[in-house]
């Protein structure tokens, strides 16, 4: 039974190390485009989905926090540059406007600064 | 229906109270009839109403290949009840408590860290919600209520004894007593009188007056240091990088530690594979990082709010952490050390006589001194007497005809004709050494007196100086004035280090000089500021400085005053210090939490029960938050309200 216990052990440690810290890719999302505006959406649950979402430059954008999660982790999205700070809770879906007339890269995190996501526009 | 954690809080806890009641009794041999089953029911509900939302927030994260503290929540609880439904099946001993209370535990401090987090934001909506909703226009000949959106500028509103100023702008006429504490923190009413600049959100208290509407909308103060604080307050702070970093290893970590723990008390030590999961339950709860998270956004934003509360404005947390290991603080000198206006200071010989004639002669002239001249004139209420045949000596002065004689006021080229009595030569001479400007003043052949004029430093700059050197900070002065007027300046302040005839564009330089030996901080106000502001690691913008010196500074100062640098540097530090603790904090009690929850200490009967674990995570979270909102209350050196010496 100990034996087992420890070999059991193992395999869900290494299962762990795998998981969480082996490299994993994950695509970024890319905008729609109708009548020269811009849209995004980015699901909140357990984290930010897609990660990383990639605008073109020089059309208005919006991106959409469509939140799913209802522990109080993700209740705040907070753009740092922006000056943004957003809560989630009070409704639904989220929009932020992206300023698109420079490239630049917009991070962006949950207010204790553990969940991150970015927004590149290019 | 949607719960708010607050009320998922109460109805947790009123589930878990049969628990506990059960739970206190215990000692007693007192066993609730069906306890099992009143068990099972209540914490089966207590995990649908506030548990399962942690559930599948890890299960999202976790099909992302990521892991945070909803993780541990949800391993924490779903381990306890699930054990608990399984040994209810087979006839085992039940741990549905700690289930419900791990729960009710996360839900308190949850729901407490969301009150205290909106607490902390209404600072900056009180500071939005003081702008009033209507003015009163002149439209067509006549005052009407206009809502604040139809204001545009240019246009005249008139402002009523009590009443608040919508927006920016100057006064056409009349004359107002202006409580500006809101906006600028100054404690005193401010006179204005026509050709002054108000501001948006201010108290006229007393008398009336009429003003041009220079700044709506998005351009007025208001609206400017609500958008700055609100940039601060979402700001990060380098230190908080640490966080980053640990946040993204941690949770995986704490999972791998909590299997070590089960398998160390169950297959090496021995103890029944129930207590081995007790203890890694308990690790998985105590390691939540919610303190670490909390830690420096809750301080920034309750510092950076109370700083604006202050006249004080931090652009971001960086500020804040550079403030602390700042060991020069260089001025630039007109303007900022000195009110940039020069003033009469002394006046030689009878005043009676000098004064009267050197102002009836100035008074025609355009020269800069001879504004000093006249302002201080009308300051002691003396009127200019009538002058014909007025002329300006190049390079030298004015002369006209006063009373049947001819008078004149100018420098000392002036008087190469002209008798001067020995005691007036010693007086001139004196002040010239005390590197004041000296205006002869003359009738006929004979000098009767001078008129001694200097920028001079502005109130409160002597004792600002003084705070600045009792925190250690070696002060220095920048000035394209000669050596002689920067040393008379900087002796009347108690300036360290005068360093004279900088060119403007040499100002950068000597800043970057000065870094060599540590971090500088530059306050300044001028155009020629900005290369300095912006190469300083900390850049004091002072609030009457022109647009580009306040977008170049880092702070800035809405009051026109030196204190406010003492403000700035204590508020800034009382700030970064604070984060400093609560990431301390957070970190041992993560530290030492961990080990006692994994039992190492369980040989000396110390030990954490997961409720308890728990509790203990709640608590550290409220306390991180608890420690920043204290910040509200910690004595600011040079703080208005405090009048020190």
């Amino acid at each position: 039974m100990q034996g087992l216990t420890i070999i059991i052990a193992i395999i869900l440690i290494g299962f762990i190390i795998w998981w969480f810290f082996g490299k994993h890719e994950e695509a970024a999302g890319q905008s729609a485009i109708t009548n020269d505006q811009q849209e995004a959406t980015i699901v909140v649950n357990g984290g930010y989905s897609p990660k990383t979402v990639v605008l073109k430059k020089g059309i208005p954008a919006k991106v959409t926090f469509d939140m799913r999660d209802k522990t109080a982790c993700l209740s705040h999205v907070v753009f740092d540059e922006l000056g943004l700070d957003k809560d989630l809770t009070k409704q639904a879906t989220t929009t932020v406007e992206i300023p698109t007339d420079k490239a630049k890269e917009f991070n962006f995190a949950c207010g204790m600064n553990m969940f991150h996501g970015k927004v590149i526009v290019k | 229906m949607r719960l708010s954690n607050l009320q998922r809080f109460w109805l947790s806890f009123v589930l878990a109270l049969p628990l506990l009641i059960q739970m206190l009794l215990m000692p007693f041999h007192w066993m609730m009839p069906g306890y099992n089953w009143v068990a099972l029911v209540t914490t089966t509900l207590i995990m649908l109403i506030s548990a399962r939302a942690y559930w599948t927030s890890a299960w999202a994260a976790f099909r992302h290949h990521r892991a945070n503290m909803n993780t541990l929540v949800a391993i924490g609880t779903a381990v306890a009840y699930f054990y608990s439904v399984f040994a209810m099946v087979t006839g085992r001993e039940v741990y549905f408590e700690s289930a419900a209370f791990v729960t009710v535990f996360v839900m308190l401090g949850d729901a407490l860290e969301e009150r205290m987090h909106n607490n902390a934001t209404n600072a900056l909506e009180k500071l939005a919600n003081l702008q009033v909703k209507t003015a009163a226009v002149l439209r067509d000949g006549k005052f009407v209520e206009v809502p604040l959106s139809a204001v545009q500028v240019g246009d005249i509103i008139q402002v009523k004894p009590g009443q608040k100023l919508p927006v920016d702008g100057v006064i056409t006429s009349g004359k107002g007593s202006i409580d500006e504490s809101m906006v600028t923190g100054e404690s005193m009413p401010v006179e204005k009188h026509v050709g002054d600049e108000v501001i948006g959100a201010t108290l006229n208290q007393a008398a009336s007056f009429t003003f041009r509407v220079t700044k709506v909308g998005e351009d007025t103060m208001l609206a400017q240091i609500v958008e700055m604080v609100k940039h601060a307050q979402t700001s990060h702070a380098p230190i908080q990088k640490l966080t980053d970093r640990i946040a993204g290893i941690f949770v995986p970590i704490v999972l791998i530690i909590s299997i070590l723990t089960f398998v160390a008390w169950y297959a090496l030590i021995g103890t029944s594979a129930v207590s081995a999961m007790l203890f890694a339950v308990a690790v998985v709860v105590i390691a939540c990082p919610c303190a670490l998270g909390l830690a420096t956004p809750t301080a920034l934003m309750v510092g950076t709010a109370r700083a604006a509360k202050m006249g004080v404005l931090i652009k971001d947390g960086e500020a804040l952490e550079e403030v602390s290991q700042v060991k020069t603080i260089i001025f630039d000198k007109t303007g900022t050390i000195t009110s940039g206006k020069p003033k009469v200071t002394d006046i030689v010989g009878d005043p009676a006589e000098v004064l009267p004639l050197a102002v009836s002669l100035e008074e025609q002239s355009e020269h800069p001194l001879a504004r000093a001249i006249t302002e201080y004139a009308s300051e002691k209420q003396v009127a200019p007497l009538a002058v014909t045949d007025f002329a300006v000596v190049e390079g030298k002065g004015v002369r006209a005809v006063v009373d049947g004689q001819t008078a004149f006021v100018g420098n000392s080229k002036m008087m190469v004709a002209e008798e001067l009595a020995p005691k007036l030569a010693a007086e001139i001479k004196r002040l010239q050494k005390e590197a004041k400007t000296v205006t002869i003043v003359g009738r006929g052949k004979q000098v009767i007196g001078a008129i001694a004029i200097q920028d001079t430093p502005k109130p409160g700059a002597k004792e600002a100086i003084a705070a600045l050197k009792k925190q250690g900070l070696k002060t220095v002065m920048l000035t394209g004035d000669n050596q002689d007027v920067a040393r008379a300046i900087a002796a009347q302040v108690g300036i360290d280090e005068v360093i004279a005839n900088v060119l403007p564009n040499e100002k950068a330089d000597r800043v970057a000089a000065f870094q060599q030996a540590g971090k500088v901080a530059f306050v300044g106000d001028g155009i020629n500021d900005a290369p300095a502001l912006t190469l300083a690691d900390v850049g004091i913008a002072m609030g009457s400085g022109t647009d580009i010196a306040i977008a170049s500074g880092n702070i800035v100062l809405v009051q026109n005053d030196l204190a406010g640098v003492v403000r700035a540097l204590s508020i800034s530090q009382k700030t970064f210090n604070r984060i400093k603790l609560n990431l301390f904090w957070a970190l041992i009690y993560n530290v030492v939490g961990i080990p006692i929850a994994a039992g190492l200490f369980a040989g000396l009967g110390i030990m954490l029960s997961p409720e308890l674990a728990g509790l203990a995570m709640a608590f550290s979270s409220v306390s991180v938050v608890g420690s920043s909102l204290l910040l509200n209350k910690s004595k600011i050196a040079g703080e208005p309200a405090v009048v020190e010496g």
